[in-house]
């Protein structure tokens, strides 16, 4: 009985998750009424719940665990909480943000519950200590205007956390990545990347001059060198692709843009002539079974997975994600795509294509420069890392081991992500000000 | 026309905002007329501005959200693409674990030849423990494979196709609730049920292999690997198989044994010839024996073959031409040719147990070791299958197609689950010294070493080889590799006897017994 409802649950979750994904869109037309926009948070927050629980009753029946339960109850009483709050603070959120950001969030303590039970307690309580650090970010937004004042303060303060890990950072599958403070683990470049994107859109706010361009395209490359010599390829790449998106909608000169292009193009080559970890990911990429016990063992182990889950997914518990090394970390969408089936991880693809395009919306109702140019940037960060984490573990590009956010287990990731989200939430807040104030004036 | 009332900047901005709300919240306030043209013009003016403003602000952030949109829907089509076409090798790679966890609740299916003999099976009994027996006992013992202590064969390579079942999904549901195992899909391959009997019974008390191919499309039609072990009793007999080290037993000798190729590698010796500006029509001297370095040479049995052209030399297989050649091209050019006939690299194939060729031949080869190596000794190794890939490659106008097995696999009803095409692997040489090397192959059987194979049903092309592989001249491999076309049906062949004699005297018979049954109609 239980493979039949195991088998049938797939189905179940798929269908409530469609479902959602096309409200997702359907609330994301402009025209859309303020009792519409209602109906659509309600409705999909009720899918939320019930593909928790559906996905709870299916882990709880593969490991009759009762510990599953009780992390499904704590899991319900947060995100109730988390509505509760923004309802009342932060009446002009978005909403469905908000839901997208929640479902994110459930999506991975689902996987993470059914890949290693501890990790998903601990992620639980990351997110609910990210949640309370970050909830503030919207007021801060809305009420403290000199934060544009002191771009190279956050360019001082992002370089130095670089080179911090170059010098004393830990080196986890030959990446320099994280500090260790003793008790905890610090991914340092997790936050810096929105450093680095209030850092650009405070020098670009100001000018957009020659010099000013030079100056901040200078830093900017001085991060990408640090991450790069860290071997931080992933997001050495996040933070190149989102400066490019930015020098050239803060200018809006092309020219700059396919400098910068050129300029990516001509450093990728060198750094393939020059580093050999970098030509073995290339390798690895292009035929992943030629060097599967080698260089290609993560990515095949990531494909066997995706390719033998197929359309539907073998249903959760029954396949052996667990094969794929840290699948809780980086490869976590390989798990969903082989336990929940590729139109599932299509689906999610999807849902995260609504997140950046809801950011980016909002960019563009903003009438603060300074406050455009942060929200197209954390969008552009939030867009790549999407991209190259999927991207990667799928072998549409190589692979170059960034988090997936929401999902992947990792408190700096988390809470990171949690941040981004929370700035964009303030930027919805600061374009109702902005509207109210011309009804009143 | 009257003078225009002049109003206070400051206050005029706060008249417009008012009107502005009243525009908006709909109220009405009276203005004199003029004061209310003016501003309305304005007003239009600055909301054309903000407009244009706003357009202008659009058109990057548009250019931003349409690229990310391309880029993810990009990755979506590739995810989509994958799954469709590329995840079988992975799904059916022998590193993949998940097949195994699959044998817990499905029946491993069946495995037949292409005329629907049954090669594999299994029965359960009533305590769902599953037995697999073979009713062709030892003929297809190496390409059939065993599943025990391990896996080979097709066992090996086809295990997730034979534990995936798409039995109907209603019966799926009924056994599952009942505990009882699903029946997983059966396999057709491609063998050729009485080539493979052929093969089979005509090898002898010899070792050896004997694979034949369709040039065509790559699919294999027999596979025989002497000594045989019997799959049915293996478990039984598995200490003494294994400890029977003379023979390596579980060695499937086509794709696994390396045997120096004899006289069958002035194929790849001609090639490079041809290569490096060559004719056939060039002539040399052979006076049965030369000494290069202190060490004599001979033509087979000291034959003397005076002059002669490479088309005869060929025909003849006179090792002296060959070794010259050999010692005389561009070294470097010749591993070149060599490389891209797929020495010393992993073959094209379907087949997880297959072993590398290797060719050791380069600019610092000393003379005496590239001429040896030229005629088909020294260090080379080669493996059968590795010989019919070339041979049949020259049949298909330089094209490789890519070695299978499988030809389709089944549900339990016989409908086709999945349908395996045939596959390019590789442009070997080019059409005209396909042509050139073909016409070669023919002058063997026409005038050569393998007279015998002249037949008036299908036109023979080949080249023959004697290996030794010890001191001792009596001890030698007798190798047959070519084709064989009646214009229609194509057939590529390479037969190894071990200690089979001189000149192919044991693999010409059979090589002619599989084309006169393959011709046959």
């Amino acid at each position: 009985m239980t493979h039949y409802i195991v088998s049938i649950s797939r189905f179940t979750m798929l269908l409530l998750f469609a479902i959602y994904t096309l409200d997702c869109f359907l609330a994301l037309r402009m025209n859309i009424s303020k009792g519409a926009q209602t109906f659509y948070f309600i409705k999909q927050a009720i899918l939320m719940f019930l593909m928790l629980y559906n996905a709870t009753y299916v882990i709880y029946l593969q490991t009759k665990n009762p510990q599953v339960i009780f992390m499904a109850a704590i899991e319900t009483v947060f995100f109730l909480l988390i509505f509760l709050i923004y309802n009342t603070i932060y009446e002009h959120a978005s909403k469905s943000l908000l839901n997208n950001m929640c479902m994110l969030l459930m999506i991975g303590f689902v996987l993470l519950a059914r890949l290693n039970l501890n990790e998903a307690f601990r992620q639980l309580l990351l997110a609910i200590f990210a949640f309370a650090l970050t909830c503030f970010i919207p007021y801060c937004i809305e009420h403290i205007k000199v934060v544009r004042n002191y771009s190279f303060v956050y360019a001082a303060v992002g370089c130095l956390a670089l080179l911090l890990v170059i010098v004393f950072g830990q080196t986890s599958y030959g990446a320099k990545l994280s500090l260790n403070l003793g008790f905890i683990s610090v991914q340092p470049s997790e936050f810096v990347k929105i450093l680095f994107v209030i850092f650009v859109a405070s020098m670009y706010c100001k000018s957009t001059e020659f010099k000013q361009v030079v100056i901040t395209t200078a830093i900017a490359v001085l991060h990408v060198l640090l991450l790069v010599l860290a071997k931080d390829l992933g997001s050495a790449m996040i933070f190149m692709f989102t400066y490019l998106i930015l020098i050239y909608v803060t200018t809006k000169q092309p020219g700059y843009l396919l400098l910068g292009v050129a300029a990516c193009v001509v450093g990728s080559v060198l750094a393939y002539h020059l580093f050999d970890h970098i030509r073995i990911r290339v390798l690895a990429w292009k035929d992943p079974l030629a060097v599967v016990d080698d260089a290609g063992y993560q990515i095949s182990q990531s494909l066997f997975a995706i390719g033998t889950g197929g359309w539907y997914g073998s249903g959760l518990g029954n396949g052996m994600p667990n094969t794929i090394p840290v699948v809780t970390k980086d490869f976590i969408f390989s798990a969903m795509c082989e336990e929940m089936g590729v139109l599932f991880g299509i689906l999610f693809i999807f849902i995260c294509i609504s997140c950046f395009l809801m950011i980016f919306n909002i960019a563009l109702e903003l009438e603060d420069a300074f406050y455009r140019y942060v929200a197209i940037g954390m969008g552009s960060l939030y867009g790549f890392q999407v991209f190259v984490n999927i991207g990667g573990v799928t072998k549409f590009i190589p692979s170059t081991g960034v988090t997936l956010p929401f999902v992947s287990y990792g408190g700096s990731s988390l809470l990171s992500t949690m941040a981004l989200f929370s700035v964009v939430q303030g930027l919805y807040v600061v374009k109702k000000r902005q509207e109210a104030r011309r009804h009143e004036a | 026309m009257k003078p225009k009332k002049s109003i206070p900047k400051e206050s005029r901005n706060r008249r417009e905002e008012q009107l502005y709300d009243a525009y908006f919240d709909g109220y009405d306030i009276t203005l004199d007329q003029e004061e209310e043209r003016s501003l309305k013009k304005e007003r239009q003016k600055q909301k054309k501005q903000q407009q244009k403003k706003k357009r202008n602000r659009n058109k990057e952030f548009l250019v931003v959200t349409y690229s990310f949109l391309a880029l993810f829907l990009c990755m979506c089509g590739y995810l989509c693409y994958f799954i469709a076409y590329e995840s079988p090798t992975f799904i059916t790679s022998s590193y993949n674990k998940r097949g195994s966890a699959l044998s817990a609740t499905t029946i491993r299916g069946d495995i037949y030849a292409a005329d629907d003999t049954l090669l594999a099976t299994s029965t359960v009994d009533e305590n769902q423990e599953e037995s697999r027996s073979y009713p062709q006992g030892e003929m297809y013992s190496h390409v059939v494979g065993y599943y025990y202590n391990g896996r080979s064969g097709l066992e090996k390579d086809a295990n997730y196709l034979l534990l995936d079942s798409h039995e109907d999904y209603l019966e799926q549901f009924q056994y599952t609730l009942k505990g009882l195992k699903v029946q997983g899909d059966s396999i057709v391959t491609t063998l050729d049920h009485g080539m493979q009997s052929i093969a089979y019974n005509n090898i002898g008390n010899y070792s050896g292999a004997v694979i034949a191919m369709d040039p065509k499309t790559g699919a294999v039609k027999c596979m025989v690997s002497r000594p045989f072990f019997d799959p049915n009793t293996l478990k039984e007999n598995w200490e003494a198989v294994v400890n029977d080290a003379s023979s390596s037993r579980l060695i499937n000798r086509c794709t696994q044994g390396l045997y120096a190729p004899g006289s069958t590698f002035k194929i790849v010796t001609a090639l490079a010839y041809l290569q490096q500006g060559g004719s056939v029509e060039d002539t040399f001297q052979c006076n049965g024996s030369k000494e290069i370095n202190g060490v004599t040479f001979h033509c087979f049995n000291g034959t003397s073959h005076g002059a002669l052209n490479l088309n005869r030399a060929f025909a003849k297989s006179c090792n002296i031409t060959f070794g010259t050649i050999g010692m005389e091209m561009d070294k470097d050019a010749y591993r070149k040719t060599a490389e891209e006939l797929l020495f010393n690299q992993k073959l094209p194939t379907r087949f997880t147990n297959c072993n590398t060729s290797s060719f050791d031949v380069d600019g610092d080869t000393a003379d005496d070791l590239a001429f040896q190596t030229a005629f088909g000794q020294g260090h080379t190794l080669v493996t059968p299958v590795h010989m019919a890939m070339i041979v049949s490659a020259v049949a298909n106008d330089g094209v490789l197609m890519e070695p299978y097995l499988v030809d389709h696999s089944q549900n339990n009803e016989g409908v086709v689950v999945k349908q395996f095409q045939p596959k390019k692997a590789a442009t070997l040489m080019s059409p005209e010294e396909a042509s050139t090397l073909s016409s070669m192959m023919r002058s063997v059987v026409t005038e050569g070493t393998a007279t015998q194979l002249n037949s008036d049903v299908y036109e023979a092309y080949g080249k023959t080889g004697t290996a030794e592989f010890t001191a001792d001249k009596e001890e030698a491999h007798s190798w047959f590799v070519g084709y064989a076309t009646d214009g229609d049906k194509e057939l590529a062949i390479a037969v190894i006897i071990e200690e089979g004699g001189t000149h192919s005297a044991l693999s010409i018979p059979l090589t002619k017994q599989i084309f006169d049954y393959y011709f046959a109609d």
